[in-house]
Order: C-alpha cells, then sequence, then structure tokens
C-alpha cells in the first residue's frame, strides 16, 4: 500500500499545533501546560525508539533524564557554561552512558533485560545521593543570577520551551526516519524475532545498541532542559522510576512502534491525569483510576489506539504510521 | 576496628536478611511459575504492614496474630489479584503482564494513600532486647527472623511433599505437559500466585514490628526482593533465602566501613553484575 504524506504531516502537525499555542496566546499558564505535554510526548516518544521498535521494555528511561539534568546543571551552575553547550553535554553524558552499558544489557531479554534496567536507575541514583560534585543527597540549586545572562527568570522560561519545542519535533523527524528506514526495519525484525533477525543478517547488536543509545540521547536534553528551568535538582526528583513507568504507559496508549502513537498517548495521558486532579470526585484516587484504565488497555488493546486502528480500519494504514 | 559494632552490625542484619528473604521467596515463586515479575509487590507487602498495624489497634489482636491474618489475607489477595489481572497476560510478551502487575500497584497506592494517608503509622511493641557479649538485640528481631526462616521451612516441606506443592513444581517445569496428566494448570497459577502475594504479607507483617511504616514503604522493600531473588535465581525459591541471608550481611557489613548511604550503591551495582555475568544468579534459577 501507497504511503500518504499525511503519515509525515499527522505527527509533525500534532506536534505543531501543541507547540505553536502558547506561541500565539502568549499567556504563561498556556505555555506551561504545553510545556508539560511537549516534555511527554518527547519522553514517550524517545522512549518508543528502544521499547515499541525492538520490543525491549526499558525502565531505566529515568535515569538519562536524571543524568542529562545533573550533567547540564553541574555544568551551568558550577562550571558556567552556557546553557545551550551544557544541554547537549547532557544529551551526551545520557547517550554515553546508554552506549557503555547497552552492550551489556542488551544481550538480557524479557524481564531479565526490565530488572536489569531497574538496577541501573537505582544504582545510579544511589551514586548520586554520594557523589559530592552533584551535592550529595541535597542536590544542586541554581544562583538567580545565572538567569540575568539569560535576561531573567521569565525569559529563560521562554527560551528553554523553545528548546524543548525544537527536541519535540526533531524527534517526529527522527522516528519518521526510523521508521521508514532500512535501520527501523532491522529494529522491527528484532521486536518479532530476534533470532530469526540475526539469521537473516541483520547485526541485531549493533542496530540495538545503536537505537538504545539514540532514544537514550532525548531524555538527556530533556532533563537538561527541566533541571534548568526548575532552579534545583535533588536525587529524587531527577531518578524517579515512576516517571519512566508513565513514559511506557504513554507508548502503551499510543501504540508502540508507530510514529504517532506515542505523540497521541502522551497528549492522552497527561490529559486524562489533569482531568483525574481537577474532578473533585476522582481527585483523591486519580492513581487507582488511572491504574484501573492502564489495566483496561493492557488486558482489551494491548497495540494501543493507533494501533488499534491500523487493525481495524486497514485503510487508515496509508496515513497512520 | 571496632569488632562489638562489626558482631552487632553483622547479626542484626543477619536477622533481617531473613524477613527481607521471605518476601523475595513470594516474588521468584510467582516468577518461576508463570514468568511473571510482579511490580505490585511492593504495595502487598505494605498492605502486610497495614493488615498487622489495624489488627493491632482496631481489633486489639497481639500483632503476631496480626502477622498470621495478614498472611491469610495475602492469600485471598493473590488469588484476587491473579483472577482480576494476570491471568490473561499469561504467556504474553513480558511488557503486558509487567503492565498489568503495575497497575495493581497503582490502584492499590492510589486507594490506599487516600484511605490511610501517607503519613507513617508505627505498632506500639516492644519485646526488650538481650546482650550477646558486644551486641544488644531487640528481640522481636530475633522472632521476626526466626518466623520468616520457619516459613521458609514450611514452604520448602510443602512444595516437596504436598499434593498442592507438587502440583506447582510440575507446572513450572512445564505447563502444557501437566495439563495434559490431569493438572489444572490455572488453579494452580492461581494457587501460585496467591502464595506469592501470602508471603509477602507475611513480610510485611513481620517488618511492620520491627519499623515504622507508611503505605508507600513496600516500594523498598520490593526493589529489595528483586536484588535477593536476582542474587539467588529468578525463580528459585530456596536460593531467595540465601539471597536474603548475602543482602542482609551486606547491610550489616557495608556500613562498618562506608557511610549507610552507600549501602543501595553496593547493592544495586551487585544486582546489575550479576545480571550481566550470571542472570541465573548465584545458584541457578530458570534459565533466560
Amino acid at each position: 500500500m501507497k504511503r500518504s504524506v499525511w503519515s509525515f504531516l499527522l505527527p509533525l502537525l500534532v506536534v505543531l499545533a501543541v507547540g505553536l499555542f502558547p506561541l500565539v496566546t502568549q499567556k504563561d499558564l498556556h505555555r506551561e501546560t504545553a510545556f508539560t505535554l511537549l516534555r511527554a510526548v518527547a519522553l514517550a516518544a524517545s522512549l518508543n525508539i528502544i521499547l515499541g521498535f525492538t520490543g525491549y521494555v526499558s525502565f531505566g528511561h529515568v535515569v538519562f533524564y536524571g543524568l542529562g539534568g545533573y550533567v547540564a546543571f553541574y555544568l551551568v551552575a558550577v562550571k558556567g557554561w552556557p546553557f545551550w553547550a551544557a544541554m547537549l553535554m547532557g544529551g551526551v553524558a545520557a547517550a554515553l552512558l546508554a552506549y557503555l552499558i547497552g552492550a551489556g544489557i542488551l544481550r538480557l531479554r524479557g524481564a531479565y533485560f526490565a530488572l536489569v534496567t531497574i538496577g541501573v536507575n537505582e544504582a545510579m541514583k544511589a551514586f548520586i545521593y554520594n557523589f559530592q560534585p552533584f551535592g550529595g543527597p541535597t542536590g544542586l540549586t541554581m544562583n538567580f543570577a545565572v538567569y540575568k545572562a539569560y535576561g531573567g527568570p521569565k525569559a529563560v522560561l521562554w527560551m528553554t520551551y523553545y528548546w524543548l519545542f525544537a527536541i519535540a519535533i526533531l524527534l517526529v523527524l527522527v522516528t519518521y526516519w526510523i521508521r521508514t528506514s532500512k535501520f527501523g526495519l532491522g529494529l522491527l525484525s528484532i521486536r518479532e524475532d530476534e533470532d530469526a533477525a540475526e539469521v537473516m543478517g541483520v547485526r541485531t547488536a549493533r542496530f540495538k545498541t545503536w537505537a538504545f543509545t539514540l532514544s537514550a540521547f532525548f531524555p538527556g536534553l530533556v532533563g537538561a532542559i527541566f533541571f534548568f528551568r526548575n532552579a534545583s535538582i535533588e536525587p529524587h526528583d531527577a531518578f524517579p522510576l515512576h516517571v519512566s513507568i508513565e513514559s511506557i504507559v504513554m507508548v502503551m496508549l499510543g501504540g508502540q512502534g508507530t510514529v504517532i502513537g506515542p505523540l497521541v498517548g502522551g497528549i492522552g495521558y497527561q490529559w486524562m491525569r489533569v482531568f483525574l486532579l481537577t474532578n473533585p470526585l476522582l481527585k483523591n484516587i486519580q492513581l487507582a483510576v488511572a491504574g484501573a484504565l492502564l489495566l483496561l488497555i493492557v488486558l482489551f488493546i494491548p497495540a494501543g489506539l493507533v494501533g488499534w486502528l491500523r487493525r481495524r480500519f486497514p485503510a487508515t494504514r496509508r496515513f497512520l504510521l | 576496628m571496632d569488632m562489638g559494632f562489626l558482631m552487632a552490625s553483622l547479626i542484626d542484619g543477619l536477622l533481617l536478611g531473613f524477613v527481607f528473604g521471605i518476601a523475595a521467596i513470594g516474588l521468584t515463586l510467582i516468577f518461576g511459575v508463570m514468568e511473571v515479575i510482579n511490580l505490585a509487590h511492593g504495595p502487598v507487602i505494605a498492605l502486610g504492614m497495614f493488615t498487622v498495624y489495624f489488627a493491632a489497634t482496631l481489633l486489639g489482636l497481639h500483632p503476631y496474630a496480626g502477622v498470621g491474618l495478614s498472611a491469610v489475607t495475602g492469600l485471598l489477595l493473590g488469588i484476587l489479584i491473579y483472577a482480576i489481572a494476570v491471568q490473561r497476560v499469561i504467556g504474553q510478551p513480558h511488557l503486558s503482564s509487567l503492565l498489568a502487575t503495575y497497575s495493581v500497584n497503582m490502584m492499590i497506592i492510589g486507594i490506599g494513600t487516600a484511605v490511610f494517608t501517607a503519613s507513617p503509622r508505627n505498632i506500639e511493641f516492644s519485646l526488650g532486647s538481650i546482650t550477646l557479649g558486644p551486641a544488644t538485640i531487640p528481640v522481636a528481631r530475633i522472632v521476626a527472623a526466626v518466623a520468616a526462616l520457619l516459613a521458609a521451612v514450611a514452604l520448602y516441606f510443602f512444595m516437596q511433599y504436598t499434593r498442592w506443592g507438587k502440583f506447582i513444581r510440575a507446572v513450572t517445569d512445564n505447563r502444557d505437559a501437566a495439563e495434559l496428566v490431569g493438572i489444572p494448570s490455572n488453579k494452580v497459577l492461581a494457587f501460585s500466585f496467591g502464595l506469592g502475594t501470602m508471603l509477602a504479607m507475611f513480610s510485611g507483617g513481620l517488618i511492620a514490628t520491627l519499623f515504622p511504616f507508611t503505605i508507600l514503604e513496600g516500594g523498598k522493600y520490593e526493589l529489595k526482593s528483586f536484588v535477593i531473588s536476582v542474587l539467588g535465581g529468578l525463580g528459585n525459591p530456596m536460593g531467595a533465602l540465601v539471597g536474603g541471608i548475602i543482602i542482609g550481611l551486606i547491610e550489616g557489613l557495608v556500613p562498618v566501613f562506608l557511610p549507610t548511604t552507600w549501602v543501595l550503591v553496593v547493592e544495586f551495582v551487585l544486582f546489575v553484575l550479576i545480571l550481566l555475568v550470571r542472570p541465573t544468579g548465584l545458584f541457578g534459577g530458570r534459565a533466560s
């Protein structure tokens, strides 16, 4: 079936719609809402590269977010680097960690891989807790004088927003490229049957490692942005396991291994959270309601919204990728 | 170095190791039988703590009677969780079972924080302490360790010599073959999940007699259970008991040489290394 140009434009339009909205209204509240949405989208779309395409369930996505956040924060607050360079280093540090551990841990399959990623996250959190240059248990705080160089705190909020917006767009392009490239085909073959892929000549070890590295680079950038505008960072905020799991849920919700799925999943999940948190009846048990919804999805539509649409209505495959 | 401190710290760690070990046995048993990593293990441990707490404050039960009640509740709760969330994802990709059990985790924590709040609880309970040479040990810890050890021994005999114990081992080995010779494998899976949950709540009950706790406390012990299970070999219950002892000794030994906060670094680095070098654990578990 010939692919419609909409398979590329739709995901791009989704991100543009969310991202441009506060630029039009110029309202702080809208910008913060869009920031939360784009952060969710970026985390989900980057996790999708390893989880969706290769089928390796990583609970360690947040370790890259936290590490990128810490490295960038340290470079800006202590070493006085310009933000953009520090952010880039945050991403590089996260990607480097993924590359170094990837060769080892990607040999493990199924539950063993999931467990080891939990272990890597907890080990990193416990280590940072004891690592004095990063402030140990109390973490680091940003001197507000640093923000002056960027035109004050308000300008920083906008500047970091633009960066995040740009990263979200970049992720759409990267995901689309992977989905339509030979590299992506290799990753998908790993997901379907890794041994068969290997026999067919896919260099599975190399493919997996690069997918893992690529998927780690982006949360590193996002963490750098988030903690820079947050003005403080500490171990428990930087490595919360539940953010990893929320990212998995967002990917699942939208449809793993698709381009538009994680975007829809990220936005849908955040929307649902806000709905539950502001609903007087459900506010106190929002976590329980979210859990029940997750269970229903896992049991009845494991392919996610986009996967379900593609299967149920084959005509949508032309433009839903 | 102060030998007295070392001794006291080691004994303390060892005793706690048995209690952590029994929770890990529950986790590893479930994995062994149905290849499900139970991410609801932590909240279930916390429910064990709360069962003992409310048995003591509302029903006026002795804490150890509360621990018994907690274990029975665990068996029933486990079967319920299996029926609702786990049954349909058996044999599916790991992502499904991980997320299904995590959704149970969210539901328990969500309702738990709404009902019990996240404020810390404490069971007013002390059995005094005894002095062994340079070490002073609270009696409650000795009782908890002995209870955990007895539970592990009981589980061993149950698995070896009873009808249902043999069923569980048969289904662990090969579910299809077990089904062919007339073992009701779905019931066995449900019962195994109940048994694993029972051990978690039993362990949580024992922990509640030692430390203050909140509804979120279980997460910490869930992670410990992961580390212990992997040390002993995932799917190998008796390996988990030894894993518990090893973790207990690490927790006793590390603070003698390094600040206490390094304990977790050592544990999780060990965890990752074991998975990389010997994923079947120190004593062999279910092959990956």
